[in-house]
Parts: C-alpha cells; sequence; structure tokens
C-alpha cells in the first residue's frame, strides 16, 4: 500500500468515527436504530459474501447461524431480573438462569458457539456439491428454528425473549463493522483468500493445483458463521426482543438480497448495498402506510414494501447480473483516476 | 398401540405421501432437465389452492369446474415463472438462476399476501370428496383413499408420457445435454416450457387435494411443503419420477408415524424431513433410484 494511500485510509476510518460521535449525540432514536441496522447488515453480508460470493459455496443457513448468536448473546447478557420475568411459563435452565456476562464476551461467545455449529454442519455437507449443499444448509437453519422453538427451559420456545439490554449501540455496530471489513479484507488478500476464489472458479481446477477443497471450504464456512453469529448476537441486543419466527428463511433472503445487489464477490458492493437495501427497506415503508397529500388520501397496502422488494432483486439478478461492483473493489487509485478522467494511467500506452 | 390405530395412521401417512409425491414430481421433473431447484414450485402450489379457493367463493362455479380452471390456470403460472425467471439466465451460472428463483418464490408469495390478504382462509369443503366412511373400525375420510389412487394413476400416465411419447422423449433429450438436444432438432425452450406446465399440473392437483385435506389456506403455506418436497425428491433419486413416488410417500409415511410412535417428538415434526434429507445426502447422495453422474471436467 502506498503511503497517500495509508493516510487516505486513516482518515476515513476517523471521519466515520466523527460521523458515530455525532450521530450518537444529535440523530433521533429511529435514524440511530437504521444506521445500526445499515451497519448490522454490513457485517453480515460479508459474512456470507465470503461464503457465497467468494468461496462460491451456496449456502442457505445464515438464518441459523444469525439465530445462534443473537440468542447466545441475549441469554448471557439479560439479567438475572429480566430472565426470571421472560420465562415466566416454564423456569430457565439452571445454570443458565444465574449468569450474566459483559456484553463483548457474551457477543465472542455467540459468534464462537455458531462457529462451532458451523464446524459440525459443515464436516458432512461441504462434500456436497451446489444445489444439495443449498438445500442442506436450508435444512439445518429450519432445524436450529425448529429446536429453538421447542426447546422451552433454554430459549423460551416460541414466546421468545424480551427485555434484552439495549447494549448494542452505534459504537458496538460500526465498530464490529469495522472489524469485519479489515479481517474480510485480511483474508480475501491473503493466501487462503486467493484458494477460496480458486474454488470459486473451478473446484476440480483448484484441487489439481494443490488446493485442499474440503479445509478451505470450512474454514470459509466457519468464519462467515462465525461473523453471522456476531452479526446476529448484535441484531437481538438491538432489538430487544427475538423469537425464532424472526429467523425464518426470509431474513437469509434478506442478506442474499444485499450480496447479489452489491455483486458477489466484492466487499465494496457488499458495504454499499447493504447500506442501500436496509435503508431503502426502511424508506418503502411508505407503500404500506397511507399517504396523506392534504388533498387526497391514498390508502397504503400492507405487504407491497416486500412485493417491490422482491421484484427488484429479480430484475437486478436478471437485468443486471453483476449487481453494483461485479467482482471489483474499490481503491484510491481508482477513486483518483475518476476524478483526473486519465482512465488507465497506470498502464501507460495501448489502454 | 392396537392395530386399527396403526392402519389409521398408515391410512393417514399413505394420503399425505401421496400428496408430497404429487408435488415432488415436479422439482424432480424440472431438476432433471434443467439442473436446478425451482424454489418457485411451493408457491406455485400455494397460488393452485387459491384458483381454487376463489373460482368456488368468488365466481360461484361449481367445484369441479373450479377445480380444472385451477389447473389450467396453475399450469399458465408455472410456465410464466419459466419465462420469466429462468429463461432470461439460461446460461448464467447456477447461483444466479437459483437467486432468481428465490426472487420468484417471494415476489409470489408476498403478491399472494397482498391480494389475497394474509389471514387463512377456509378451503371449500366438497362433501363428495371428504365425508367420513368407515372400514371395518377404521375410520377416515373419503379423500384418503381417493388422493393415492390419483398419484398412482397419474406416474403411470406421466411415466408413459417420458418413455413413450414424443414430447417425453424430447424431455429426455434434453435433460441429457442441451446443446445436442438442439442440434438434434428438439425446440429445448418450448421443452423446458412444456416440463414446468406439466409439474405445475400436478403442483395444484397436488395442492387442491391438500386444501380439501387439510382445509386452512395462507400465502405463506407453501414454502414448508415445498421443501419437504424437494426433500422427498432428493431423497428418490432427483431427475427420477418414480424415485420422487417413492421418496414422496417415504416422507409422509415416516413424518406420521414418527408422531404416532413418539408423540414426545410432535414439535419436532418438519424437522423429520430434514434430518432425513442430511442422513440420505451423506449415505447415498444419489438418492435410492438417482444414477451416479460423474464429475464432467
Amino acid at each position: 500500500m502506498k503511503r497517500r494511500d495509508i493516510i487516505l485510509t486513516i482518515i476515513s476510518i476517523v471521519v466515520l468515527f466523527l460521523f458515530v460521535l455525532y450521530a450518537n449525540n444529535n440523530f433521533n432514536p429511529y435514524q440511530n436504530r437504521i444506521l445500526n441496522l445499515c451497519a448490522i447488515y454490513v457485517v453480515l453480508g460479508l459474512s456470507m459474501n465470503l461464503i457465497n460470493g467468494f468461496t462460491g459455496l451456496f449456502s442457505l443457513g445464515h438464518a441459523g447461524f444469525m439465530a445462534v448468536g443473537a440468542y447466545t448473546t441475549a441469554l448471557l447478557t439479560m439479567s438475572e431480573s429480566a430472565k426470571m420475568r421472560t420465562f415466566f411459563l416454564e423456569p430457565m435452565m439452571s445454570p443458565l438462569d444465574k449468569i450474566t456476562l459483559p456484553f463483548f464476551i457474551a457477543l465472542l461467545l455467540g459468534g464462537l458457539l455458531s462457529a462451532f455449529i458451523a464446524f459440525l454442519i459443515g464436516a458432512p455437507t461441504l462434500r456436497l456439491r451446489g444445489d444439495y449443499l443449498a438445500i442442506a444448509t436450508l435444512g439445518f437453519s429450519e432445524i436450529i428454528r425448529i429446536i429453538f422453538t421447542n426447546t422451552q427451559t433454554i430459549t423460551n420456545g416460541a414466546l421468545g425473549l424480551k427485555s434484552i439490554p439495549n447494549n448494542t449501540n452505534l459504537w458496538w455496530s460500526y465498530g464490529t463493522m469495522l472489524f469485519t471489513l479489515l479481517v474480510m479484507i485480511a483474508l480475501i488478500n491473503s493466501s487462503y483468500g486467493k484458494a477460496f476464489k480458486a474454488i470459486r472458479e473451478d473446484e476440480v481446477a483448484a484441487e489439481s493445483m494443490g488446493v485442499n477443497l474440503f479445509k478451505h471450504k470450512v474454514m470459509a464456512f466457519v468464519i462467515g458463521a462465525f461473523f453471522a453469529g456476531i452479526g446476529g448476537g448484535l441484531l437481538g441486543n438491538l432489538l430487544g426482543a427475538i423469537n425464532p419466527m424472526m429467523f425464518r428463511f426470509i431474513l437469509t433472503f434478506n442478506v442474499l438480497l444485499i450480496i447479489v445487489m452489491g455483486g458477489m464477490g466484492s466487499i465494496t458492493g457488499t458495504v454499499l448495498s447493504a447500506f442501500v437495501v436496509t435503508s431503502g427497506l426502511e424508506y418503502l415503508r411508505v407503500l404500506d402506510e397511507s399517504i396523506n397529500l392534504g388533498f387526497v388520501q391514498i390508502e397504503g397496502i400492507p405487504g407491497l414494501r416486500m412485493v417491490v422488494f422482491s421484484a427488484l432483486l429479480m430484475i437486478v439478478v436478471i437485468f443486471f447480473r453483476n449487481g453494483l461492483m461485479g467482482t471489483n473493489e474499490f481503491s484510491w487509485d481508482k477513486l483518483f483516476n475518476l476524478f483526473k478522467r486519465r482512465p488507465f494511467s497506470k498502464k501507460g500506452v495501448g489502454q | 398401540m392396537s392395530f386399527e390405530l396403526f392402519l389409521q395412521y398408515l391410512t393417514n401417512g399413505i394420503s399425505l405421501g401421496s400428496l408430497y409425491a404429487l408435488i415432488a414430481i415436479g422439482y424432480t421433473m424440472v431438476y432433471g432437465i434443467l439442473r436446478l431447484i425451482n424454489f418457485a414450485h411451493g408457491e406455485i402450489f400455494m397460488m393452485s389452492l387459491y384458483f381454487a379457493f376463489y373460482g368456488v367463493t368468488m365466481f360461484s362455479m361449481p367445484w369441479y369446474v373450479s377445480f380444472v380452471m385451477a389447473i389450467i390456470f396453475t399450469a399458465a403460472l408455472g410456465m410464466l415463472v419459466e419465462r420469466a425467471a429462468y429463461r432470461p439466465l439460461r446460461d448464467s451460472p447456477r447461483i444466479t438462476v437459483m437467486v432468481s428463483a428465490i426472487g420468484a418464490s417471494f415476489f409470489m408469495q408476498n403478491l399472494g399476501i397482498v391480494i389475497f390478504g394474509g389471514r387463512p382462509k377456509a378451503f371449500p369443503n366438497i362433501s363428495l370428496l371428504t365425508d367420513v366412511i368407515k372400514i371395518g373400525t377404521v375410520t377416515l375420510q373419503r379423500l384418503t383413499l381417493i388422493i393415492p389412487v390419483v398419484t398412482i394413476v397419474l406416474l403411470f400416465g406421466l411415466l408413459h408420457l417420458v418413455n413413450k411419447t414424443k414430447t417425453g422423449m424430447a424431455m429426455r433429450a434434453v435433460s441429457k445435454d442441451h446443446e445436442t438436444a438442439r442440434l438434434m432438432g428438439v425446440d429445448v425452450n418450448r421443452t423446458i416450457t412444456i416440463t414446468f406446465g406439466i409439474g405445475s399440473i400436478l403442483a395444484a392437483i397436488g395442492g387442491i387435494m391438500w386444501g380439501s385435506r387439510f382445509p386452512q389456506i395462507q400465502p405463506v403455506m407453501g414454502l414448508m411443503p415445498g421443501l419437504k418436497c424437494f426433500i422427498a425428491a432428493v431423497i428418490g433419486g432427483i431427475g427420477n419420477i418414480t424415485g420422487a413416488v417413492i421418496g414422496g410417500f417415504i416422507l409422509g409415511i415416516g413424518e406420521i408415524m414418527i408422531i404416532a410412535f413418539l408423540p414426545d417428538l410432535t414439535g419436532y415434526r418438519d424437522a423429520f424431513a430434514f434430518v432425513l434429507l442430511i442422513v440420505i445426502l451423506l449415505f447415498k447422495p444419489t438418492g435410492i433410484m438417482g444414477e451416479k453422474i460423474s464429475e464432467k471436467v
């Protein structure tokens, strides 16, 4: 990296820091919540992009990993009295009801547990190809959800958890986002990252070049699940209440939408589209509510938002197959070239 | 457990299995020809129920007319989905097509919520189908016997179509290799559309019987049966029609028997299919009737 780029990167991180500081004090709770959601969806999108976009494994199990992370974090951070109040149907299992841990440790444990479960799931299923993997991971995420619905003494079953402490704030979510971003960039540019991409392009060729397919697939899967668990944990402690119905397939679909719109295999694209999609989903709420234009009242149609959104996804997939960024990444050079209007200036003659 | 009770459960399992089988055939046919999961199939199944429902309640048609109309509309819908979500992506990577299929599925589901409303509706009760009859000591709805018979008849009809007719030959050719089939003068797109149409017709027949058997319909009901039937198709060996029917029966009977013998696990009923899927994938990835596909480089 050039000296200029390092300085610019540090400056943009400082700007982000100042922005969070400003937003924390001046924005209203609704805006802050959307900003939080954006950052969390960046984490989720990056984790799914590592599995689906960079390694080319079609995994649909994200909601399950998020559920594991969200439940672990929530259960470990809830206070004893909150647990007493929430588990009114059946008391909670004995050691768990007394434990209350700091948010950071709980979050980390949530991620680790999610990664561990991903390892258990991945070891058998990652030998499957394409569609079979998709359906098997989807199956696992459904199984996790069904288990959570039925374990009354651990997860409070279908009632879900309430009064989870609202630990997630802009600092946590943007800090995690930055951390995830840095880890992903480092990972993708390492030799592991190159192996992941090789697997995506052609498994047989990668294997014959000496890439250990199974090891790398499990690795991508486990790291992805770790960050998915962390994202889920942040989400649970942001919302304050979770239940198993939250973690249906539609949640996986939302994250999938983000990475497809951003471009499968582009970190920049995922970040951009996480912001666009999340805030877009919020602003499209207009469609569900009635609009008052002063002289005429347009009745809102509940549910229209999701119709528009799924239609949007199909349009993107069919007409803009590569999403926002394709597999391209942001770099300072490209940005400067854009302003100088001298494309490919580094590459010299003939371009 | 008494023998009568066991018989009762068995008949219930067989009829549920036949319903799974009908929907699974649609998955297996599309997979066989395009090598991709038709994620929208569950929603097509759901739509067929609403077509039948509105035919009877809103247009007050006699039920048989309404059902035939529903089947026709569902077939048209299936072909439309193929035209809109699959055909533009014929040469794209598989992941893209799958995302598009999932998009189509969610689009229909959400459209269903907007148009039909999210609240469950009661499917019309056709007394000819739902009357309770008694055979010896076993009490069951007439439907419980009708469903397996219909499934078996349709299975043989379909096998005849695929193995003996020209369309079926075209289907088999396309499933082996699109390019070669095209060179041999097969209209690939038309064949694929027909496959989607046939799959949708079977889904509609399955859907209507499903609605009569479990008379509560809602827009989100397609997802679970859709997933389970895909699993049934995988268990039987995807791409193989007889396999899909066998898989459907295994899944349906297994699910009912789990509830019958282990009532404690009732909450885990939906998990059974997924556990079975994973076991099958681990030990016999090609399914019961599937043929081994060697890897092409």
